[in-house]
């Protein structure tokens, strides 16, 4: 099993609210795609912040390939992050003073693993081929996000977290960015886990899970 | 890694070139400005250092009377007979063509090697030294001026002398300074004989002094060059606040970026380490920049300090600049602590920075806003602790301590004052632009704020230091009318000619009052005692500062002195104190007179008491008095009948002239750092503005769409750019003063040993006022110009982006 979440649970003091997941278990092979649907406020983001690493649960266990994250420091997660996760977010954060190339490289430099010619191949099948030295404010929506799914794939990823990645979009452009990278993703064997709102959106992945009051119905 | 992500840190600034621009331009002229004050401290010091070496003064033990008071030549002649190796110098101050040098006079057979000596030694015979008429040394500048004046011996030019002075054999020193049988110390030779007289049974008055490191000169300009880096540091503190503001707002531009590297996998270890190189690097190349700045500045101003110093003190400073690896280091030392001391805060941030934190939540402007009071808890806390240390410890670390907690602490008060005024403007404003006018003032305020601070700082900086220079002028000025009474002033070749020209003057003129003085050591100071004769002219002009009732009669008679306020300052010794002017000459101070500008002490006393103490005293100079269009016709009558050069009589504007030019000479430096402060203020107000631009636009935009021309747009934020900087000019005043009081009351009377009333300057203000009012319109306008040249798409499109 790629990623392994186990009876996780996490709450944020002072909120006032209740635990945002409350003994969340969930698996995840290599290659396989979940689309993790939910209402707002149920937990969705927690989840997948959680599974990247990026954030710590309250108890519970979450391993990637046998790595359990409980065990690693800041440094040790940061590696974890840069070498075997990629996360694509709504609001794509690109890197607004880098060109469009040079994001796109970014985080395949970071992790060592820069690859020109793997990285024009993936430019070219992200439609951004001639927009290279343009800088992220001066391309569209779906211009930016299919550089942030770009960015992503081409650090080869174990594991590619997606939050809402259409959801800046319009249904169009989102349907083409989405359709994209679910094309990439099965090309590279990079598992998929994708947090949407939409039904329509999950009916597309192979697998889904429904986070419901910080549980999984 | 690391290469991405400091080519990532890196690209911000590609894309942000005139924020580069302002990071390096504030670091590079803070370091300029502290680096160009360090230069010239530094090269005035080495001037000191290699002047007490060429006169051999820093190597050997010393023989001196314990009070300061000069040696007989006959307690020499009984130190050699009993078998102490011993050479005598003579060294005091003497007007030579013009103007007034150093003389060192030496005994070339038994002093050791001195390099002027030694390079001459080829060419000349020990008896052309010591015989007569002997030979004088001098640097070629100086060797120029004197050569051929009349009584000077053959003048040898040469480098090894220190400027200002001039090195001779003792006799010809003997007759230059017009002491006889005097000595200012021994130098005590090495490899003394065993079992000699004790030092206490043959000359008691005498006590070993064992060579200091630094020089007598050195220690007299140490108040001087503190006030150089008081400025210096001041300069630097004005740059270093553009440098926060720009770090400030990088990393605020930056945060996002900061989030994204991490979310990828940059450890924040890391990410620190790449964010303190980029600091490194900016450090390193501002530092440069600013070396060569501070190299060009120091190299302009030397010329005018080392006249300075050479006038203030007779300090030897060397009008060149010289390149000192000590200084190229400490001057990038300064740039690295300036950049780390600017960019700390931000370092701080990013160490605590979120990774999930939602984007744009905090900004900088909020967070400054959030931290306006605690900034102005801790200003008031520095403004009191400098209040205490004055008060506590006194003296002049104690006085710029208290100005650099009042200059500091204002300014982090500034922030909350300017926005209680605003806060209050708004409350009253009515209708809807002059509310928005008002908020927005407001909610600019915290971007501005370092620049405001900056501009405070400097504007209160030119305030006080010309308040200071001004009322000394007007003080000084005042001081000359009053001892410079004389119509002319007759310099004679030699005590004889003065003789005879005082025989001739006599029937001419309605008076003729001698200038007569020795040089002593009294109380550990060099006092210039001055005899003169009981005439009305000193009763009636003479600048007492406090004096007993019949100071004058006492005087005359001989039974008490005058003593300057330097003197009185520096030993204590104010009206009613005794003063040892010999071991068996004791009077008391009758008062204390004013005497601007002068390093050494000065005394008057009863001429004829002067002469019956001290064998010799030069007879040669004279102040006339007489109707003043009598002046012409004396000074050519004299001219001819005793053949004077040209500069041997002197009427009393050109003295006057002189004596000012000096004067402006003095503060030239302080004007100077003066302009370059309120330059670097000016600068912050425009790089703030300029790059606060891109934040501007989106909170301009609605309203333009609300109906307000984009012209009208531009007038209001230059409106609102002046009426910050007229608030801050009008908090700058009464900060101005109180630097000011603290420089005339405190600073001044440690530093140079003078006291002087604060004269007020109102129309220098209000055209300071309008300068800052100038220069904060013209940056508002070089900025607001944008958003006339901007086409309703653009403002749309950044209205919709950033909303």
């Amino acid at each position: 099993m790629l990623l392994s979440i186990d009876n996780v649970t996490k709450s944020y003091p002072g909120s006032g609210a209740g635990p945002v997941l409350r003994g969340v278990s969930l698996t995840l092979g290599a290659g396989e795609t979940l689309a993790l649907t939910g209402e707002s406020g149920s937990g969705k983001s927690t989840l997948l912040h959680l599974a990247g690493a990026l954030d710590r649960p309250d108890s519970g266990r979450i391993a990637l390939d046998g790595t359990d994250y409980a065990g690693l420091d800041d440094t040790g997660r940061a590696a974890l992050r840069r070498d075997r996760i990629a996360l694509v977010f709504q609001q794509f954060n690109l890197v607004p003073s880098l060109t469009v190339a040079q994001n796109l490289s970014l985080h395949a430099r970071l992790a060592g693993r820069h690859d020109p010619a793997r990285l024009a191949a993936l430019t070219e099948r992200l439609g951004l081929s001639g927009l290279e030295r343009r800088y992220p404010e001066q391309l569209s929506g779906g211009q930016q996000q299919r550089v942030a799914i770009g960015r992503a794939l081409a650090a080869r990823p174990r594991l590619l977290l997606a939050d809402e990645p259409t959801g800046n979009l319009d249904e169009t452009t989102g349907e083409a960015v989405l359709a994209l990278m679910l094309e990439l993703v099965a090309e590279t064997g990079t598992a998929l886990l994708l947090v949407t709102h939409s039904e329509r959106i999950a009916a597309r992945l192979s697998r889904r899970a429904h986070l419901s009051n910080g549980r999984i119905t | 890694m690391t290469g991405a992500a400091l080519h990532t840190l890196l690209s911000h600034w590609r894309r942000h070139p005139l924020q580069l621009f302002t990071l390096l331009a504030g670091l590079a002229l803070a370091t300029a400005l502290w680096s160009a004050v360090q230069a010239i401290n530094a090269q005035a010091r080495a001037s000191y250092a290699q002047a007490a070496a060429q006169i051999g003064a820093n190597a050997m033990d010393r023989l001196e009377p314990a009070d300061g008071a000069m040696i007989p030549l006959d307690t020499y002649v009984a130190l050699r007979r009993a078998g102490w190796l011993v050479t005598p110098v003579l060294e005091g101050r003497a007007r030579l063509g013009g103007e007034k040098l150093t003389v060192i006079g030496v005994d070339p057979v038994t002093h050791p090697s001195l390099p002027a000596l030694d390079d001459a030694a080829g060419a000349l015979s020990p008896a052309d030294l010591i015989g007569p008429p002997g030979r004088v040394f001098a640097r070629p500048d100086t060797a120029r001026r004197i050569a051929g004046l009349p009584g000077m011996p053959p003048v040898i030019a040469s480098d090894e002398v220190p400027p200002g002075a001039v090195l001779t054999d003792i006799a010809v020193a003997e007759r230059l300074l017009g002491q006889r049988g005097q000595l200012s110390r021994l130098l005590l030779l090495p490899d003394q004989p065993r079992g000699l007289r004790r030092l206490a049974e043959i000359a008691p008055e005498l006590e070993r002094v064992a060579p200091t490191a630094r020089s007598e000169i050195a220690r007299l300009t140490d108040s001087f060059h503190l006030n150089l880096t008081a400025f210096g540091l001041l300069s630097f503190a004005v740059g270093l606040f553009i440098v926060h503001g720009t770090v400030g707002l990088a990393f605020e531009q930056r945060r996002q970026m900061f989030r994204t590297l991490r979310a990828l996998g940059l450890p924040m270890r890391r990410l620190i380490a790449v964010t303190l190189a980029e600091i490194a690097g900016a450090a390193l190349l501002a530092g440069l920049a600013g070396l060569a700045l501070g190299y060009l500045v120091a190299a302009a101003l030397l010329p005018d300090v080392a006249a300075t110093l050479r006038g203030l003190y007779g300090a030897p400073v060397d009008g060149g600049l010289s390149l000192r690896p000590a200084w190229v280091l400490s001057g990038l030392g300064m740039a690295f602590v300036g950049a780390f001391i600017a960019g700390g805060q931000a370092l701080w941030r990013l160490r605590s920075l979120p990774i999930l934190a939602a984007p744009g939540a905090r900004t900088w402007a909020v967070g400054a806003a959030r931290n306006a009071r605690l900034q102005a808890t801790v200003g008031a806390a520095l403004i009191l602790a400098g209040w205490l240390v004055l008060a506590l410890a006194g003296g002049l670390i104690a006085g710029f301590v208290f100005l650099a907690g009042l200059l500091l602490g204002s300014a982090l008060l500034l922030p909350a004052a300017l926005g209680l005024v605003v806060g209050g403007a708004e409350r009253l404003a009515r209708g809807p632009v002059t509310e928005w006018v008002w908020a927005d003032m407001r909610a600019q305020l915290p971007g501005l704020s370092l620049a405001l601070m900056a501009l405070l700082l400097a504007l209160a900086a030119n305030i006080g230091v010309g308040t200071m220079v001004k009322s000394f002028r007007l003080t000084f000025t005042g001081w000359l009318d009053q001892r410079l009474v004389s119509e002319l002033y007759v310099t004679a070749r030699d005590d004889a000619q003065g003789a005879e020209i005082a025989a001739w003057l006599a029937p001419r003129v309605d008076a003729v009052l001698p200038i007569r003085s020795v040089e002593r050591r009294i109380s550990g100071m060099p006092v210039f005692v001055y005899g003169i004769i009981d005439h009305p002219t000193y009763r009636a002009h003479w600048p007492l500062l406090q004096a007993d009732p019949d100071a004058w009669d006492r005087v005359a008679r001989g039974e008490a002195v005058l003593v300057s306020e330097q003197f009185a300052r520096r030993t204590g010794r104010w009206t009613g104190a005794t003063v040892a002017l010999a071991p068996d000459w004791r009077l008391p101070v009758a008062g204390v007179y004013s005497d601007y500008g002068n390093p050494t002490g000065q005394m008057i006393l009863s001429l004829p008491a002067l002469l019956a103490h001290v064998g010799a005293v030069p007879n040669r100079r004279f102040g006339i008095r007489i109707a003043p269009d009598r002046v012409p016709g004396l000074a050519e009558a004299l001219r001819r009948r005793f053949d004077l050069p040209e500069d041997a009589i002197v009427d009393q504007a050109e003295i006057k002239a002189r004596s000012l030019a000096i004067f402006d000479k003095t503060f030239f430096i302080t004007g100077a750092l003066n302009a370059l402060t309120l330059g670097v203020a000016g600068f912050a107000i425009l790089t703030s503005l300029l790059t606060l631009w891109s934040r501007r636009l989106p909170q301009l935009a609605p309203v333009w769409a609300l109906g307000l021309t984009r012209a009208r747009l531009m007038r209001l934020e230059v409106a609102r750019s002046a009426a910050l900087a007229g608030l801050t000019a009008v908090v700058a005043l009464p900060l101005g003063l109180v630097l000011a009081w603290a420089l005339l009351a405190i600073i001044n009377v440690e530093a140079f040993g003078w006291r002087l009333p604060m004269h007020l300057f109102p129309i220098d203000w209000l055209r300071l006022a309008v300068l800052a009012l100038v220069a904060a319109s013209v940056a508002a306008v070089i900025s607001a110009r944008r958003l006339v040249r901007a086409s309703p798409s653009t403002l749309l499109a950044v209205f919709s982006n950033e909303r």
